[in-house]
């Protein structure tokens, strides 16, 4: 099995479906972060943790403080997960519909 | 732009749509899916079984470039009605993916152009999802192989 955590089990989770969308207005420090949860401090590190394994989050490091700010290239990459599976059919169905009109033009 | 192919993939559920309009009359469409010679054309695949009539089964086997056998998949059909509707099984052999039940529609919409609806159901949302980001984590490993490829030239 893969060990590197999977994006799609991370955004799974609410809450670091929450903190993504926080984030997506501006970058902001753990503490400001976790000021917007009911959930105790350390479970918000955790989510944190999880979200910049998978690259879904970078940090930047600005005086004292750390700011997290979301990676939009990897968020992208979830936006747009299924077209690969839409573009596999269609490649399909155009060799299908290539083939039988070649086949109705020999008739 | 509408696109000819389109997948509707609704959060939390363990089944999925898939449409296709195609530039072909209903007959000529629907034997592509009859005739095993042509399904062995448009699908890449080697066609070991097709029986197309009600509780027949199907086999296909895909080889790579060196002929070696890479994936085989098999079922059953409940049901195969020309020019309208089959219902079929799909397994996928020596995968941990649980087979999943497939209705297929075909409509004519004029005399050459018609209309496919596949509607796939799955064993658990989870399979589904896992099979709907197959081809995406493979697109990704692809990157991943090419631009390796790349980088080993330099």
């Amino acid at each position: 099995m893969n060990l590197r955590r999977d994006v799609f089990q991370a955004i799974a989770d609410p809450t670091r479906r929450a903190i993504l969308l926080l984030l997506a207005s501006q970058a902001m420090t753990a503490g400001a972060i976790a000021a917007n949860f009911d959930t105790a401090r350390p479970t918000v590190s955790k989510h944190l943790q999880i979200l910049t394994e998978c690259e879904l989050l970078g940090q930047q490091q600005t005086g004292r403080e750390i700011y997290y700010h979301l990676n939009i290239e990897k968020m992208k990459e979830i936006a747009d997960f299924i077209e690969p599976f839409r573009k596999m059919w269609d490649d399909r169905f155009n060799h299908l519909e290539a083939i039988m009109k070649n086949y109705q033009s020999q008739k | 732009m509408k696109q000819k192919t389109q997948i509707h993939a609704e959060d939390g559920k363990q089944e999925l749509l898939i449409t296709r309009e195609f530039d072909l009359p209903l007959e000529l469409l629907f034997k592509a899916y009859e005739e095993p010679s042509i399904v062995e054309q448009w699908m890449g695949t080697k066609v070991l079984k097709l029986e197309c009539h009600k509780h027949g089964s199907w086999q296909f086997a895909t080889s790579d470039a060196q002929g070696k056998v890479v994936f085989r998949s098999n079922g059953v059909f409940h049901d195969f009605i020309p020019n309208q509707k089959i219902t079929r099984t799909f397994e996928m052999e020596n995968t941990p993916f649980d087979t999943q039940l497939e209705f297929l529609e075909f409509e004519k919409l004029t005399d050459n152009t018609s209309k496919l609806t596949m509607h796939i159901v799955y064993r658990s949302v989870e399979l589904r999802d896992q099979m709907l980001k197959l081809p995406f984590a493979q697109g990704i490993n692809m990157a991943h192989n090419r631009l390796q490829e790349v980088l080993s030239k330099k």
